[in-house]
């Protein structure tokens, strides 16, 4: 499974907030440091799997605590059409 | 208990009206009746000052609006100033002025996403109620460049008794476009809309129905299209916290450079609104003496003042205060606790006979 930001939906630096912000449709979602990781990896070509074994490894965090967290994590995004999700 | 002490947020989204021309005629328009002329309007370069102002401020999205935004001819600049700001540049159309060509330019300026707006699914409806002839196979034509430009694509229908029935079909229109998201607002009766209240109220039949389909279509389309839906106003029991509350999340800057609170908040008496053009927007947003006005919970009368809903709705929609009660600082009247909710039972009531849609008066400059 591939996540991919759909046209309309972006990261972005909010410097007055000092936050890192998911810019989409009539829509702003405040990131935290955690989210931010997640998405600054979602480049359209890496699977989520590479993506886990990627996270686990900068938060010093075992695969099977982060793999649900970020299964979970995009899989409500894609509910909201925030993320898609390619086989 | 009130407290006047908060520190004021910083905005998050600006609404753009770069114009008031619109080739529509929409009975219910959100400009206000006295719409503003084309020498009026700020240029491409002062909307670019007033894009990086706002961005330094706090906001990060920006909402093009209008009118018709592809009346003026400068949309694509204006766009890229936009987006050289720091701001997410997000279009707010008809449709009507767009082509394969400009849209190729709106995007390659970086125009994040587009709103289209339609009046209806049927085209004989929508055209009536736009006042514009083929209108509607031109916002057809409209979505498919934009989908072809691989633009995200929202679909905006605004609904009233003449079209509410055309609800299961607003939704297959819009995943037949491509549209990743719909906006279902009922008509706020503000603007023209509240000139032709009695013409475009919804019945309470039609509501219930709307509000059951749209439940439906949530979990049937669920993860295809995301569904905003605003019910009438006048069949709820609590009001909205209009604007996310006054003077706390956005800002609306009009064609000349006047800055609002909200788009309707013209209509109040005796309110003092500066002009972009003269005070920075930052002074206007943290010590404006419109934004100040109803911030918060300290403006608040009774019952709103001891309520546990306060910082819910905020009292609600002033400027619906206003054109029920005659009263902008009176609480929202949709609100079953306070004495005005009695007004609004009576102008429903009163509008059970309502007239058809022939009787309606369109948006026209200098009407």
């Amino acid at each position: 499974m591939i996540p991919v930001l759909p046209p309309g939906v972006r990261l972005h630096w909010d410097a007055v907030r000092g936050s890192h912000v998911l810019l989409a449709p009539e829509r702003v979602l405040m990131l935290d440091e955690v989210g931010h990781a997640i998405l600054s990896r979602v480049d359209g070509a890496t699977p989520v799997d590479v993506l886990v074994s990627g996270l686990a490894a900068d938060f010093a965090a075992p695969v099977e605590e982060v793999g649900p967290d970020v299964t979970e994590f995009l899989t409500g995004l894609a509910l909201e059409r925030l993320v898609d999700l390619h086989a | 208990m009130p407290d006047g002490s908060r520190p004021v947020p910083p905005p998050i989204a600006m609404l753009a009206e770069l114009t008031h021309r619109c080739p529509l005629s929409c009975p219910y328009c959100s400009n206000p009746v006295d719409l503003a002329r084309r020498e009026a309007e700020l240029t491409a370069g002062q909307w670019a000052d007033v894009f990086g102002q706002a961005a330094a401020l706090g906001v990060l999205q920006v909402h093009l609006s209008g009118g018709e935004p592809a009346s003026r001819r400068d949309l694509e600049e204006i766009v890229a100033a936009a987006r050289e700001a720091g701001l997410y540049a997000n279009l707010i159309t008809s449709g009507v002025g767009l082509t394969p060509e400009r849209i190729a330019a709106l995007v390659a300026a970086g125009m994040d996403h587009v709103q289209l707006s339609v009046q209806g699914t049927r085209a004989e409806t929508a055209d009536r109620v736009g006042g514009y002839r083929g209108g509607f196979a031109r916002k057809m034509a409209v979505a498919e460049a934009i989908a072809a430009a691989g633009v995200a694509l929202t679909l905006n229908a605004v609904m009233h008794r003449h079209n509410l029935d055309e609800l299961p079909e607003i939704f297959d229109l819009a995943e037949r476009l491509g549209a990743r998201r719909v906006e279902v607002a009922c008509v706020q009766f503000q603007g023209w809309a509240l000139e032709n209240r009695a013409v475009l109220q919804p019945t309470r039949d039609q509501v219930e129905k709307a509000k059951r389909l749209v439940a439906e279509a949530r979990a049937a389309r669920q993860g295809r299209l995301v569904i905003d839906f605003v019910p009438p106003d006048y069949y709820a029991d609590l009001p909205k916290a209009c604007m996310g509350g006054w003077g706390s999340t956005g800002l609306n800057v009009a064609p000349d450079g006047t800055v609002l609170p909200c788009h309707a908040a013209q209509t109040i008496p005796g309110m003092v609104f500066a002009n972009v053009r003269e005070v920075p927007l930052a002074e206007i947003w943290y010590r404006g003496p419109a934004f100040a006005a109803f911030r918060g919970t300290d403006w608040m009368p009774e019952p709103c003042r001891s309520c546990d809903r306060r910082e819910v709705d905020f009292g609600g929609c002033r400027c619906q205060a206003l054109a029920v009660l005659g009263d902008a600082s009176a609480p929202d009247p949709v609100c079953r606790r306070t004495p005005g909710r009695a007004r609004l039972d009576q102008l429903l009531a009163n509008e059970g006979n309502a007239p058809g849609l022939e009787a309606a008066r369109w948006r026209r400059i200098g009407g």
